[in-house]
């Protein structure tokens, strides 16, 4: 619906939406640029100086720091991301493609029921699921923490494709169906090369989410293979004499790199996706 | 053998190797069958997994002294560090690892905590180590018998931290014109003499830890060795609901006046840090607040100066960190388990740790000249009170109460402290109730 | 009802075909069983125990509950969570809703613009805690760098100030999740016929007021979208106040979530942290049972 407001041009309306926009802009980038300068300055200039005043000397000393305490945790959290994005996507988009195409007696109440565990607060759930995890022998393993994001996991992406394939007319399988085409060829056919726009939004939505869990992680995976998140706590919530601002920075950007690039760089996916009806409800 | 720790390492050799499994089980038979002891196949050392939260720059230092020797004693250490809330993010770890069924050979445990644990069964009895290193000898008996559950040790003791001590920075003591403080009345009249002059009193930082550190520090001053022990070890309710109680709040009431109105989240290191640079006069803590005198090159005696709380000279309030031990079920993680027990209680490590930790040892038979003059007049003090009625649990550091209990004092003392305009009484009422609905 | 079933002809390969989809949902199935709703009935059983430091099967009957509706904390926290839930949530839509409205005017240089607002999204609660933490600690934070710049008398100290600090959360709240409510609105509005607009302003209406009653009505399900995302980050904002306040001071920022967690784990009161989690399942429950009925009994279109 991209339409004027007020005609195109110069004018005091277009002024007014443009101050708005770019005083909004600046408010959402302040923590970054903080943030940002923060990572650069010597602890000395950080107690000296002020949140926006310039570094006096630019050190890249905090970064080199934050690298050696949490970098060789990034690995892990990739190790755990990848496959709990993947399969927990994989899972929700079956389950949306069930929900809307296939329903049958109970699948609404299913689908109720999936959407209230979205308001489940994990803490809850730390107990019986690590003595779940005991007894299929996947207690302190990889392998368990990336079953624990699946399952909790599952309920968004549910979500998101069910929403997206209830906006597709039941027409199109009516006739892939009469035409003889099988559960699986309509699904794997007709319905997940239209699916790009959701799978990136769900890709996205999932890698953000368990990327920067901590709770699970810091629960389920022990030692050598913690996720980021866990090391940066143990940076964070760790002070030694002066507390060294800069590294804590430098390491906080260091563990929200790869989804704020993901961000960045497919956020117009992300729009699209929602444009395409996941948000239709 | 191994199996358990190496789980994903044999599944992944299984998918290249089908025989592999076969032939790893034929080995331990073959091993089992010629008696030869299992830690001489080189392949498979025990592993001993620690889960703790010394992570702070002197503690992980001292931690890193103890992998050192289980290494070399050859054995594989595990790390797990998680920090955060005093531990409380550990202690959620520990527990639901337990009810997988999967905890870590050791685990940072403290006081009444270990009765728990050993009630559960969880934790195993180290009779061969303590026998063979002369535990009983070694160790002071109240210390002795919070390590024991049913008679036997289950866990190791690494240091004695004192509670009771109050920093001062004589720099701004002098430039205040200051006296250092030995009763209550002094500390206020120190803590004006400060203010006057323009520095903050009390450095502080406002977490419900540290500001039941206060409230415990002055309960022991009010209330004397035998009233602290009623009201927080015995829970006696006249202890906890009698005048003196009120006049305990009255004070910290008081106190917090002194402190810094910006405090609240504040971690306790980086109120030290504001006496260490001349910004505030005293702190109220631990022992462990040396480690951030040590960290900044000042010398005790001269640079700052250690005395136990005003009105608590002679008592002692104690707080220990120990390692409980886990029942494990593989021969060579036991071995391992064992070594690190017997490994904690070694001078040598003894040494090192504390001496970062800014503690006292544990063992009696230590070289004190090793250590500054803060520790050995702590020293000094723990074998004087022990005489008496003066060594007594720390309330704030969980060595007294359940954590339940803990928790509920807490909650009404760090309350009380951040609401200006609470009443004493009322607050004495509502500790009363807390400590009764937490039993 | 059922949209494809109809089709079916008795064969044994359309027998399994009928079956399909509902083998595909079972393990689904079986993770919402156990892994949820398994896992609340233990938490509520565990509720009626007096189980402490670990799980133990004593049965207390409503102690539990009694004893949590004496404790002033656990009132701080439920008040906390309906004053955080309520202003993250209403502002958040506010924000988000108008910042789409102005972005969808024809702005250059949109999509930059758009990532600027979106970008807090993809940070954990545990960052923007910390970040947020710091901007609002007074004497370091904005407190500074304002008195600095000149303003000699403005103090910002909400961050210690027991009746002020909740807001503290909503701000890094809002700051985190309002650039997603503006995509979620954006992309609703880009699925509005421009025609309907076109119409009413020949009606003569007015811009905002085309918006208002026309524009932004039609996007209920949006509405139903993001009120279901916020509500979920707002009720699992358990990070967030962790990095920020850890509850304090005192417990004055201390919300249900932190309680529940504080209770179970730290305190070795088990029995009391399930009670205070069933009430918390409870009152989401009766807020959201109602809302998930109407929307999903409406929209279905056959």
């Amino acid at each position: 619906m991209t339409k004027p407001l007020a005609s195109r041009g110069f004018s005091l309306g277009r002024l007014a939406i443009y101050g708005t926009l770019l005083l909004a802009c600046a408010v959402y980038l302040i923590p970054l640029i903080v943030m940002l300068l923060t990572s650069f300055k010597s602890p000395e200039d950080i107690r000296t100086g002020n949140l926006l005043s310039w570094p006096e000397v630019i050190t890249g000393i905090g970064w080199i720091k934050a690298w050696d305490t949490v970098g060789g945790y990034f690995w892990n959290s990739v190790k755990i991301t990848v496959p709990a994005v993947v399969v927990s996507t994989l899972l929700g988009a079956l389950n949306g493609y069930v929900l809307s195409m296939w329903r049958f007696r109970g699948s609404q109440l299913f689908f109720g029921l999936l959407l209230f565990g979205c308001f489940l607060p994990f803490q809850t759930v730390l107990l019986p699921a690590s003595f779940t995890l005991g007894k299929l022998g996947l207690a302190s393993t990889t392998t368990g923490l990336v079953l624990v994001h699946i399952v909790y996991g599952l309920a968004f992406t549910t979500l998101f494709f069910r929403n997206y394939y209830t906006s597709v007319p039941d027409a199109l399988v009516r006739a892939a169906r009469l035409d003889g085409a099988g559960f699986f060829t309509i699904f794997g056919r007709i319905l997940l090369p239209m699916s790009v726009p959701i799978i990136m939004v769900c890709l996205i939505w999932q890698f953000t989410q368990i990327w920067n869990d901590f709770l699970f992680g810091v629960v389920f995976a022990s030692g050598d293979a913690q996720p980021i998140t866990v090391a940066l706590n143990n940076l964070v919530n760790t002070s030694t004499g002066v507390k060294e601002y800069n590294v804590d920075m430098a390491a906080a950007m260091i563990a929200g790199l790869p989804t704020l690039l993901v961000y960045v760089m497919a956020g117009k996916y992300f729009l699209r996706g929602l444009t395409a009806g996941a948000v239709k409800g | 053998m191994q199996r358990k720790h190496h789980d994903l390492h044999l599944h992944n050799n299984k998918k290249r190797f089908p025989s592999m499994n076969a032939i790893t089980r034929l080995a331990a038979v073959i091993s089992f069958a010629s008696l030869l002891p299992l830690s001489a196949v080189a392949a498979d050392p025990g592993t001993v997994e620690v889960l703790h939260w010394w992570t702070s720059g002197g503690e992980a230092k001292a931690v890193e002294t103890l992998k050192e020797q289980v290494k070399k004693d050859g054995f594989v250490w595990k790390d797990n560090a998680v920090a955060g809330g005093g531990g409380a993010a550990a202690m959620t770890v520990l527990k639901t690892r337990a009810i997988s069924g999967n905890p870590p050979a050791a685990a940072q445990i403290k006081g009444p905590d270990i009765q728990e644990w050993g009630a559960l069964g969880l934790l195993t009895e180290l009779d061969d180590v303590s026998k063979a290193n002369h535990w009983d000898a070694l160790l002071p008996k109240q210390v002795a018998d919070i390590m024991k559950y049913d008679g036997h040790y289950v866990a190791v003791p690494v240091n004695i931290h004192r509670v009771n001590w109050l920093w001062i920075n004589p720099q701004v003591f002098e430039k205040a014109g200051a006296k250092v403080p030995t009763t209550l009345d002094e500390l206020f009249a120190a803590a004006d003499t400060l203010k006057a002059a323009g520095f903050t009193a009390f450095a502080h930082g406002g977490q419900p830890w540290q500001d039941s550190t206060v409230f415990e520090d002055l309960a022991l001053s009010i209330l004397g060795n035998k009233g602290y022990h009623a009201a927080f070890v015995e829970l006696d309710e006249q202890a906890l609901t009698g005048e003196k109680m009120v006049e305990v709040f009255k004070t910290l009431q008081r106190l917090g006046t002194y402190m810094d109105p910006n405090r609240a989240g504040r971690d306790w290191n980086i109120a030290a840090a504001e006496v260490i640079s001349g910004k505030a006069g005293m702190q109220i803590m631990g022992d462990w607040a040396k480690s951030e005198w040590t960290a900044a090159g000042k010398v005790a005696g001269k640079d700052y100066l250690c005395v136990a709380f005003p009105g608590t000279q002679g008592s002692f309030t104690y707080n220990i960190d120990s390692l409980a031990m886990f029942k494990l079920k593989n021969e060579n993680d036991i071995k391992a388990q064992n070594d690190l027990a017997k490994v904690a209680l070694e001078p040598e490590f003894q040494t090192v740790f504390n001496q970062n930790k800014g503690s006292l040892p544990v063992r009696q038979d230590m070289d004190m000249s090793l250590f500054d003059a803060c520790t050995q007049k702590s020293s000094v003090d723990f074998k004087d009170a022990e005489k008496g009625n003066g060594l007594q649990p720390s309330m704030a550091h969980n060595m007294a109460t359940s954590l339940a209990v803990q928790g509920a004092i807490f909650d009404v003392v760090t309350n009380f402290l951040n609401d200006p305009k609470a009443d004493p009484a009322t607050a004495v009422k509502q500790l009363s109730s807390a400590i009764k609905s937490a039993k | 009802m059922s949209t494809v079933a109809a089709f079916n002809k008795a064969s044994p390969l359309d027998a399994l075909q009928r079956w399909l989809p509902k083998l595909v949902l079972a393990p689904s199935m079986l993770i919402v069983l156990v892994g949820f709703y398994g896992y609340i009935f233990w938490t509520f059983l565990l509720s009626f125990t007096n189980s402490s430091f670990m799980p133990s099967y004593k049965w207390v009957g409503l102690a539990q509950y009694a004893k949590l509706l004496e404790n002033d904390r656990w009132w701080v926290a439920s008040k906390n969570l309906m004053v955080f839930g309520g202003l993250f949530i209403s502002i958040s839509l506010v924000v988000g809703v108008l910042l789409a409205v102005l972005l969808d005017q024809r702005i250059r240089r949109e999509g930059f613009i758009r990532t600027i607002y979106l970008y807090p999204m993809a940070l954990s609660m545990i960052v923007t805690g910390t970040a947020w933490k710091w901007l609002l600690n007074p004497g370091l934070g904005l407190d500074k760098l304002l008195r600095d710049w000149g303003w000699e008398g403005f103090r910002l100290d909400w961050l210690v100030d027991p009746d002020r600090v909740v807001y503290c959360l909503v701000i890094a709240a809002v700051w985190q999740a309002s650039g997603f409510v503006m995509a979620l609105f954006l992309a609703g509005l880009r699925g509005v016929d421009p025609s309907i607009i076109r119409a009413a302003q020949v009606d003569g209406a007015s811009l905002p007021s085309i918006y208002l009653r026309i524009v932004l009505p039609s996007l209920r399900p949006v509405f139903f979208s993001a009120l279901m995302i916020l509500a979920h980050i707002a009720i699992k904002s358990f990070d967030l106040v962790a990095a920020m306040t850890a509850g304090g001071p005192g417990y004055a920022s201390d919300l249900p979530a932190m309680f529940m967690y504080a209770f179970t784990f730290s305190r070795g009161q088990m029995g009391m942290g399930s009670a205070s989690a069933i009430l918390m399942l409870g009152a989401i429950l009766s807020i959201l049972v109602p809302y998930l009925y109407s929307e999903l009994r409406n929209k279905r279109h056959d």
